[in-house]
């Protein structure tokens, strides 16, 4: 139908797209059944649209990396360490921090859908979420880290771990050298989401 | 690959509102977070059979359709009545004048 912007004819209200109107007519019905409070929507919301997000995982990296008594915290029990800094996970979520070493890169997918350690990094990146990554990540890691720059010595190892609905992987990068005596600000500055899903490396030190 | 520049969150607000009511729904105990990865990894395998999903738009449809058949098979809602407030939703956009609240009819 051609739109001529005869605003008279078209005075209604500008109507929303299929699926926002499938997913209101879901919310409809749910919330007058009483099986979902608007309320705990607008928690849910809040929290992964303003507040969490990869600078909290991004604390908890730069921590472990000042303080090696917490680093060991983390690699035992990554859940304890998250609550240490005051991050809640969700419940029957078990996170578990993998370590990157001069021999071994972790590298993190999502072979079924799409899991992720939302309370440390917030909701994933388009990319993560794609056929492409899901599929190549554990077929040629190497390859898919060479389109995202990432060039590993050949003598380094690169692990894959896929997550599930009840383990969630973050990588610790490893920490840039000449960054000696930093405090923790400043050592966060420097974690990158991809450095923690291992798809990409932290900063170098002497980045501008 | 592509990469976006910046961190991409939610593309459409419907797609932050169907997220938050899965999680919502889970967080009220009316399924555990594992059957909706199991039901939604089956989906988006379906969704990719014949070409490769982008992670985008595509994501969110197959989220949409998910929960829609999901909340069927629980009896939480039916897709039947879901269709006829889809439905209604849609008469009072289309019956409402622009900048007035839309409101289903009581």
């Amino acid at each position: 139908m051609p739109h001529d912007h005869a605003h008279d004819d078209h005075a209604h209200s500008l109507l929303p797209s299929d699926p926002a109107l499938r997913v209101k007519a879901l919310e409809t019905i749910l919330v007058s059944k009483g099986l979902v409070d608007p309320a705990a929507m607008e928690v849910i919301l809040d929290t992964y649209e303003r507040k969490v997000g990869p600078h909290l995982g991004a604390a908890l990296v730069a921590r472990a990396w000042a303080d090696p008594a917490f680093a060991a915290a983390l690699s035992d029990n990554a859940n304890a360490a998250m609550q240490a800094l005051g991050i809640s996970g969700r419940q029957g979520e078990h996170v578990v921090a993998v370590e990157n070493t001069p021999a071994t890169h972790n590298m993190v997918v999502c072979t079924l859908c799409s899991c992720y350690p939302w309370p440390l990094l917030g909701i994933p990146p388009g990319w993560y979420k794609s056929d492409a990554y899901r599929a190549r990540a554990v077929r040629e890691p190497r390859k898919v880290l060479a389109e995202f720059g990432v060039t590993l010595p050949a003598g380094q190892s690169v692990r894959v771990w896929d997550s599930t609905a009840e383990v969630r992987y973050l990588v610790i990068p490893m920490r840039p050298e000449g960054t000696e005596g930093w405090d923790q600000t400043r050592l966060a500055a420097l974690v990158t989401r991809d450095s923690m899903i291992g798809t990409g490396l932290p900063h170098p030190a002497d980045a501008p | 690959m592509t990469r976006p520049a910046a961190p991409s969150q939610f593309d459409d607000p419907w797609q932050a509102q169907v997220f938050a009511l899965t999680v919502a729904l889970s967080d009220a105990g009316h399924f555990p977070w594992t059957d909706w990865a199991q039901a939604f990894g089956a989906t988006l395998k379906r969704h990719g059979a014949n070409r490769a999903l982008d992670g985008g738009a595509d994501y969110f449809n197959a989220w949409l359709e998910t929960l829609e058949s999901l909340l069927e098979q629980r009896g939480l809602a039916g897709q039947a009545e879901a269709r006829t407030i889809r439905a209604a939703w849609e008469q009072a956009y289309l019956s409402t004048p622009h900048g007035q609240p839309v409101k289903l009819p009581a």
